[in-house]
C-alpha cells in the first residue's frame, strides 16, 4: 500500500546532524569466467542516526551484495570492492577482515533474508543470540544467557526463557525472524541492516516485525538500511529510498518526495507492478517488461533502455548512447536529502508523462 | 528414545532373519537346484558310497522339507549337540554356526580366533583414514583451488587408485624386507602377548587398508565442507563477527561431518568380513582368510559362519548411527 503522506519519521528533521553512514562510489565487482559482474557500480548515499533507508529494486539490481559490502562480508572472496563506506567517519573498505571483525556484529549487524537456513539447524536459538553477545563482550555465559532471554521478550517471543533452549526448527517462521532480530540488536548496533526481512512472512507478521524494527530503531537511535523489492515496505517504514536497476542508483530522495512524484521510469514500473490494497476493484498489475540486464555486459547508455518505454522522447539516441548522470530534480522539497535521478527525459516533459500517462494507470 | 531404540532393535532382528533366510536358500537350497547335495559341501567331498551320503543326508536333516530345515538351521544357533562326523556328539553352545568337518573345529572357535585379528585391522585402520581423510577434506574444502587443495586431491585420486594388492606387497618390500625398519613376523601377533609386536605387525595392513578409505573420506569430506561454508548460516555466523576458527569448527565442520558419521557407520562395520586382499597380502588370520579358506575347501558351515557374523557386524554399526545421529542432529526425533 503506498501512503504517500509524510510518515512520522520522516517529519523528523535530520538537517542538523551528521551523516552517520556515507557511502562514496561503492563499486563491487566479481571477476569470473564469463566477465567482470559489476554487481554495485558507483553506488552513494548518506544516512543519519535514526534515519531509515529502503533500498528498491529487483533480484539481481545489487541490493543484496551493496548489504554485504558494507558489512566486509566479501573479504577474502574474489570480489573487487573501491569506493568508501565510512562509518563515524571511519572507513571500512581498507579494514582487514580481523579489524572488521570487531566492527560486525558490534557497530552494524545484519538481518537476514530467510531465517530459516540463516539460523544454524544444530544449535538452540539462545545459544547462537548469546554467542553474538559474548564474542564482543566479556562476561559470562550466565550474564549472556539472562541478557538473550531479555533481548527474546524484547522481541515479543512468549515464555523467552522457556524457549532459550528450542532449536530452529522448532520455531515458527515469524519467531525465527524475530530471534533473527534479537540476534541482530543484542550488541545494540548503531547501525542495522534488514535484507529482506519481510520476504517470507506472511502480511500480519510482517507488519509485526517492520513496527519493532521502528520501535528498535527509536530505542537506540540506530541508523537502518532495509533492503527490500516491495515499495509498501518503504512508504510504510522509511524516510529515504534508493531506487536500484542493474547495480546502479536511478532514482533516491526522501520517500515523501519519491512517492509524490517520481520521476525515473523504472521507478513508475514498480509502482506500477505493486499490488493495491486501497483500491475497490484491482486492475491488472503492469509488469516491467524484459529482465534485469546483465551486470557483465552492461547496456550502453542509460541501464534501463532496453526496457524503457520512453527513450523514444529523448532527441537524438542519448538514451542509448550517453550514460545519464545522477541530477536532483525540480521537486526536491528536503535540503538534506536532495530527490535525484537518473534520466535524459527532460524534466517537464517528464512530469508530462507522469500526470498524463502514468498517474491515470496506478 | 526408549521407543526408537525398541523399534530400532526390533527392524535389526528382522533385518538378521532376513539375512539367514537368504544364506540359508544360496547355501542349501542352491545345491540341491543343482541337483547336487548340500552334503559335499558339509563335509568338502565326495562321500564313497551312495549309501554313506543317504545316511549322511539324513542326519544333517536335508531329506526333510525346506522350510523344517531353515528351522532347525536357526534354532541351531542357539545351541545343540552336532556331530563331528566320527560319531561322537560335540555339544556347540550359542552362538552356534556349526561343525568343520575339513578343520575339525567348531565353526564359532574358528570365528572367535579370526575375528580379533579382523577388528584389529578394521579398527586401527578406521582411526587412521578418519584423521587423514578429514584432515585432508577439510583443508581442501575450505581453500578450494589452493596447493593444498589440489595436493590433497591428486593424492586422494592416487590412493583411491592403487589396490591393496599393489601397495600392499611393494610396502613389505620396502619396510619389511629392504630397510628393514618392520619385523618380519610373517602375520598377527596377539595384542594380550606382545601389544608392541601386534601393533608393528599391523601397522603396514592398517596403512594399505587405510589409504584406500583416507582417500574416499578427503573427497566426501572435502565436498561437504565445501557446501557447508556457503550455507547461509555461515554468513550469519560471520556477520556477529565469530572469528576464523569458531566459524570453520563450530558453525562449518559441525554440520559438514555429520554425514560422514553415517557413511563410517556402514564402512567400519562392512569391513568385517571383507578385508580378505588386505588379511591375504599381510598374512593375516582373520574372517576374510578364512572365508578364503572356507571357500577353496568347500567348507560350507564355516563360510554361512563368517556370512552371518559379518552381517550382524553391519547391522550392529547401522544401528549405532542411528542412535548417534539422534544426539548429533537436533532435527532426527529420537
Amino acid at each position: 500500500m503506498v501512503d504517500t503522506s509524510p510518515s512520522a519519521a520522516a517529519v523528523r528533521d535530520f538537517a542538523d546532524e551528521q551523516p552517520f553512514l556515507v557511502v562514496d562510489d561503492l563499486r563491487v565487482h566479481f571477476p569470473t569466467d564469463d566477465g567482470l559482474v559489476k554487481s554495485v557500480d558507483g553506488l552513494s548515499f548518506e544516512l543519519r542516526r535514526g534515519e531509515i533507508l529502503g533500498i528498491v529494486g529487483e533480484s539481481g539490481s545489487g541490493k543484496s551484495v551493496t548489504a554485504q559490502a558494507i558489512l566486509g562480508l566479501h573479504k577474502g572472496s574474489q570480489a573487487k570492492v573501491t569506493g568508501r563506506i565510512l562509518l563515524d567517519d571511519q572507513d571500512l573498505v581498507p579494514l582487514s577482515e580481523n579489524e572488521m571483525r570487531r566492527v560486525r556484529g558490534d557497530e552494524v549487524s545484519m538481518i537476514f533474508q530467510d531465517p530459516l537456513s540463516s539460523l544454524h539447524p544444530f544449535y538452540t536459538i539462545g545459544n547462537q543470540i548469546s554467542e553474538a553477545y559474548l564474542v564482543h563482550h566479556k562476561v559470562s555465559k550466565k550474564e549472556a544467557r539472562q541478557r538473550t532471554i531479555e533481548m527474546l521478550q524484547k522481541v515479543g517471543i512468549p515464555n523467552a526463557a522457556g524457549r532459550y533452549d528450542d532449536y530452529p526448527h522448532q520455531f515458527s517462521g515469524g519467531m525465527r525472524q524475530r530471534a533473527m532480530i534479537a540476534m541482530a540488536l543484542i550488541c545494540q548496533p548503531k547501525l542495522l541492516i534488514a535484507d529482506e526481512p519481510t520476504t517470507a512472512l506472511d502480511v500480519t507478521v510482517q507488519a509485526q516485525i517492520l513496527e519493532l524494527i521502528k520501535e528498535l530503531r527509536d530505542e537506540l537511535n540506530s541508523a537502518v538500511i532495509i533492503i527490500t523489492h516491495d515499495l509498501g515496505v518503504v512508504a510504510e517504514t522509511c524516510d529515504q529510498v534508493v531506487v536500484m536497476y542493474g547495480g546502479q542508483c536511478v532514482e533516491k530522495g526522501a520517500v515523501d518526495d519519491l512517492f509524490a512524484q517520481p520521476e525515473m521510469p523504472y521507478t513508475w514500473g514498480l509502482l506500477g507492478s505493486m499490488p493495491r490494497m486501497d483500491r475497490v476493484r484491482q486492475e491488472r498489475l503492469t509488469p516491467i517488461p524484459g529482465s534485469p540486464p546483465s551486470l557483465i555486459n552492461v547496456p550502453k547508455g542509460c541501464v534501463f533502455n532496453p526496457r524503457c518505454r520512453f527513450s523514444d522522447r529523448v532527441e537524438g539516441r542519448r538514451c542509448f548512447t550517453e550514460h545519464p548522470d545522477l541530477l536532483p530534480t525540480t521537486s526536491t522539497t528536503h535540503e538534506v536529502t536532495r530527490h535525484e535521478v537518473r534520466c535524459h527525459i527532460p524534466p517537464e516533459e517528464r512530469q508530462q508523462i507522469l500526470l498524463t500517462e502514468i498517474r491515470p494507470t496506478l | 528414545m526408549i521407543r526408537f531404540v525398541v523399534s530400532r532393535l526390533i527392524g535389526m532382528v528382522l533385518v538378521l532373519i532376513v539375512v539367514s533366510m537368504v544364506t540359508f536358500l544360496i547355501f542349501q537350497a542352491v545345491p540341491l537346484l543343482a541337483k547336487s547335495s548340500p552334503v559335499y559341501y558339509y563335509i568338502g567331498k565326495a562321500p564313497a558310497t551312495p549309501e554313506l551320503l543317504q545316511s549322511l543326508t539324513h542326519r544333517f536333516g536335508f531329506d526333510q522339507p525346506l522350510p523344517a530345515q531353515y528351522w532347525s538351521y536357526l534354532a541351531g544357533f542357539f545351541g545343540k549337540s552336532v556331530t563331528d562326523g566320527t560319531s561322537a556328539a560335540v555339544q556347540c553352545p550359542f552362538p552356534c554356526f556349526g561343525y568343520s568337518f575339513r578343520r575339525n573345529e567348531l565353526v564359532s572357535t574358528l570365528i572367535g580366533q579370526a575375528l580379533p585379528v579382523t577388528i584389529s585391522l578394521a579398527v586401527g585402520a578406521a582411526i587412521l583414514w578418519l584423521i587423514g581423510g578429514l584432515t585432508v577434506g577439510t583443508l581442501s574444502g575450505l581453500k578450494p583451488g589452493s596447493l593444498v587443495d589440489r595436493a590433497g586431491m591428486t593424492g586422494a585420486l592416487a590412493a583411491v587408485s592403487l589396490p591393496i594388492f599393489f601397495t600392499g606387497p611393494v610396502a613389505l618390500l620396502i619396510f619389511v624386507y629392504t630397510l628393514g625398519w618392520l619385523p618380519d613376523n610373517n602375520g598377527y601377533v596377539d595384542i594380550t602377548q606382545n601389544p608392541v609386536g601386534w601393533f608393528l605387525s599391523l601397522l603396514l595392513p592398517w596403512i594399505c587398508l587405510a589409504l584406500l578409505f583416507a582417500a574416499l573420506y578427503a573427497r566426501l569430506t572435502r565436498s561437504n565442507v565445501l557446501e557447508t561454508m556457503n550455507e547461509d548460516y555461515i554468513r550469519t555466523a560471520r556477520a556477529k563477527g565469530l572469528d576464523r576458527r569458531t566459524i570453520v569448527v563450530k558453525h562449518g565442520l559441525r554440520a559438514a561431518l555429520t554425514p560422514v558419521v553415517t557413511i563410517f557407520g556402514i564402512d567400519i562395520g562392512g569391513l568385517i568380513g571383507t578385508t580378505i586382499i588386505t588379511e591375504t597380502v599381510f598374512n593375516l588370520r582373520g574372517l576374510g582368510t578364512l572365508s578364503i579358506q572356507a571357500i577353496r575347501d568347500l567348507d560350507l558351515p564355516v563360510l554361512l559362519g563368517v556370512t552371518v557374523v559379518a552381517a550382524f557386524a553391519l547391522v550392529i554399526a547401522n544401528f549405532i548411527v542411528d542412535v548417534l545421529y539422534g544426539f548429533i542432529d537436533p532435527r532426527v526425533s529420537v
